[in-house]
């Protein structure tokens, strides 16, 4: 039964972490420390709790370990699309930033043909 | 060459996913798979002898620890500051330098850096990463990089390059 008491424990730490990443939401002061929160803490909330679960009923092991690898190969994809979309859109960092070097460089002109190498 | 490499990927590709070893899933597995690779060789990557080189199944298996290890410590690092009732942060947009070059090096190693401490990549410019940084410790290009990308870096080189 020991490997039912270290799911459980797994699940509560994993629903401890997503409880942080919404109060992280709330307390963020712009929208890209705010994705900082939403990445970070929802990955290792989300897998220790697919993982909690995996171990709970280790007869599914298999499966939640394939679902946790599409969650770390998806999970950085959006945020980037995200955070990428906003800087694009205009939307300024928080006043306590100190340095935005993507601004500096769009201003200059970014070689976007690089992209391709 | 090349179809039986992208066979032998979406074959093993298929078994962890059906989790299952009946003859006949396997048979099925093994010819979809087969059908597929023909069709399209390409989802093996351009360069499909990579996929024969043992050493870099070494670096990913050692990789896999030392990643679960920063993004721990990533996760532990923000959670301080979200609790803190002094919101300690500094934030700011950072550019770094990578020396990958192959695309999925370069996707690992932004995936990579967006799952670790405070730094979320924003936008890939040849070998340039633009990475919103929680706190910044240093605005210079030299310095970011060392503090943020040699660690992946290393394994990652080894890996796809």
């Amino acid at each position: 039964m020991i490997y039912r008491a270290l799911g459980e424990f797994l699940i509560l730490v994993g629903s401890l972490f997503l409880f942080l990443a919404g109060l992280g939401l709330l307390r963020m002061p712009d929208v890209y420390n705010r994705m900082q929160t939403g990445t970070k803490a929802t990955t290792l909330g989300a897998l220790s709790v697919i993982m909690g679960v995996g171990i709970y009923h280790p007869q599914w092991f298999f499966k939640t370990a394939i679902i946790s690898l599409f969650i770390l190969l998806t999970n950085p994809v959006s945020s980037h699309a995200l955070a990428r979309a906003s800087h694009n859109k205009g939307i300024p960092l928080a006043k306590v930033s100190v340095l935005d070097r993507y601004a500096e460089d769009k201003e200059k002109g970014l070689k976007e043909g690089e992209n391709d190498s | 060459m090349k179809v039986l490499v992208s066979t032998a990927v979406l074959f093993v590709l298929w078994v962890a996913m059906t989790g299952s070893f009946d003859p006949q899933e396997l048979s099925v597995g093994l010819i979809v798979a087969a059908v597929i690779s023909m069709i399209a060789p390409g989802v093996a990557g351009p360069e499909p002898k990579k996929w024969l080189q043992p050493k870099r199944y070494l670096y990913a298996f050692i990789y896999l620890f030392y990643f679960l290890y920063a993004m721990v410590k990533a996760n532990l690092d923000v959670a301080r500051r979200v609790i803190s009732p002094r919101l300690p942060i500094n934030p700011g947009i950072v550019k770094v330098k990578t020396r990958l070059k192959t695309h999925a090096g370069k996707l690992a190693l932004a995936n990579s850096i967006t799952l670790t401490p405070g730094t979320l990549s924003v936008d890939v410019v040849g070998q340039y990463l633009y990475i919103h940084w929680i706190d910044v410790k240093s605005p210079e290009v030299e310095a970011a990089t060392q503090e943020i990308v040699k660690g992946f870096e290393r394994f990652l080189e080894v890996i796809f390059e």
